[in-house]
């Protein structure tokens, strides 16, 4: 259920870049989410449904998503956990609680639709069809 | 490698660069998304633009967590926040450590449930202050929300907090409240699996309290594979078995918070559990 208070927190923070890039609309919202974050298809799921009547009214969602890696102090090296949810170093078999990447929810970046033509400038609608 | 976006170049990431670490189709560019449509910058027109923003989700919560936990190291308050599935035995459990340490310490309690002050109404009637949230259809207590309910207390200086999150094993694992530490509470009467199947909040919390072991006579509930689960999702967990109804156990939680009650600086579970 908690993805609905994410989505809405993702919508706030959208909404107060988009404002100030003075945008009415967002085409594509782009995020990062980790592996241990399970949220991606709650999340999509969501999404459309808060965004109704808000500036990412109809955007796309576009989730990378970060595979799960550890520390291993005994290898000292970053490892793959023998499970996702068995943090154990895959190839010592040590614990290892150290999380490196796989829990990250982040808002990357946003995409704004081209600024409309406006009519004042003339032949600019050619330039387009043809560029 | 950049820990905040992953990209390979090197860069930092301040907070007061965040608003304007745009990322344009320069030699730098290192977030790619789609191609640019090629020569069309005409006057008038504007291509899609792009908006680099590298921003947690949870940052507003994330300010509202930083600022509770400045309040509690100033104020030097022990915080604890308590997780469980409903019923596993948390409203007891406070009830019962409310007895056991009030004549040592001052102790303050956040009630969340989605309903009713049932719960604030049993923690008053120890003697102690008591804020009741009720979160409607919300699963689990943000740290806006602990924010306004520490506005009722009136608080002296150090102290325990403890803060009863939604009877919950999922959502409230990934909401910050600014605590000293998440416990997680486990009941006897659930199964022992219970970490490996929502372990997201066993791999969120520092000390997990397996409860109502009064019970285990008349149970095939088996502690140490559950134990084992545990720290499997969380190989730095504390453990804590007690019951609240026999008494077995509870010196050595009273003796946890004691500690982390009387360090300044506050003691990691483990090294709690070696001094208790």
């Amino acid at each position: 259920m908690h993805e609905l208070a994410l989505a809405r927190s993702l919508i706030e923070l959208v909404e107060e870049y988009a404002h100030e890039n003075n945008a009415v609309r967002v085409k594509q919202v782009n995020l990062r989410l980790g592996e241990m974050s399970a949220m991606t298809r709650a999340l999509h799921f969501c999404f459309d449904a808060v965004a109704n009547g808000t500036v990412c009214e109809g955007a796309k969602l576009s989730i990378e998503q970060v595979p799960l890696t550890v520390f291993c102090s005994f290898c000292n090296q970053t490892k793959q956990p023998m499970g996702r949810y068995s943090f154990r170093c895959d190839d010592c078999g040590m614990p290892t609680p150290k999380v490196v990447t796989g829990k990250e929810m982040q808002l990357v970046s946003i995409e704004l639709p081209a600024t409309q033509p406006c009519s004042q400038y003339g032949p600019e609608n050619e330039h387009r069809q043809t560029a | 490698m950049c820990t905040v976006c992953g990209c390979e170049s090197e860069h930092s990431h301040h907070d007061d660069q965040f608003v304007h670490h745009h990322h344009h189709h320069g030699t730098d560019d290192h977030i790619h998304f789609g191609t640019n449509h090629a020569g069309a910058s005409v006057a008038g027109f504007n291509d899609d633009q792009l908006i680099s923003i590298e921003k947690n989700i949870l940052d507003k919560n994330q300010s509202y967590a930083d600022f509770n936990r400045s309040f509690f190291q100033e104020n030097e308050l022990l915080t604890v926040n308590l997780l469980s599935s409903p019923g596993a035995g948390k409203t007891s459990l406070l009830v019962k450590t409310i007895e056991s340490l009030r004549d040592s310490l001052s102790i303050y309690v956040i009630e969340g449930d989605q309903q009713t002050d049932n719960d604030a109404k049993r923690i008053r009637s120890t003697g102690v202050q008591a804020v009741q949230i009720n979160t409607g259809k919300g699963c689990h207590l943000d740290a806006h929300m602990v924010g306004h309910a520490m506005e009722n207390f009136r608080f002296e200086s150090g102290g325990l907090l403890m803060i009863e999150n939604v009877g919950n094993l999922v959502c409230p694992a990934s909401f910050d409240l600014g605590e000293s530490h998440k416990v997680v509470i486990l009941s006897v009467t659930e199964g022992e699996d219970k970490p490996i199947k929502y372990p997201d909040m066993f791999a969120a919390s520092d000390l997990m309290v397996v409860s109502k072991t009064d019970l285990l006579p008349y149970l095939r509930f088996d502690v140490n594979q559950a134990i084992e689960y545990a720290r499997r999702v969380n190989p730095d967990l504390g453990v804590i078995q007690l019951s609240v109804e026999s008494g077995k156990g509870m010196d050595q939680w009273n003796q946890w918070i004691l500690n982390g009650a009387r360090s300044k600086t506050l003691p990691s579970v483990q090294e709690s559990l070696t001094a208790g």
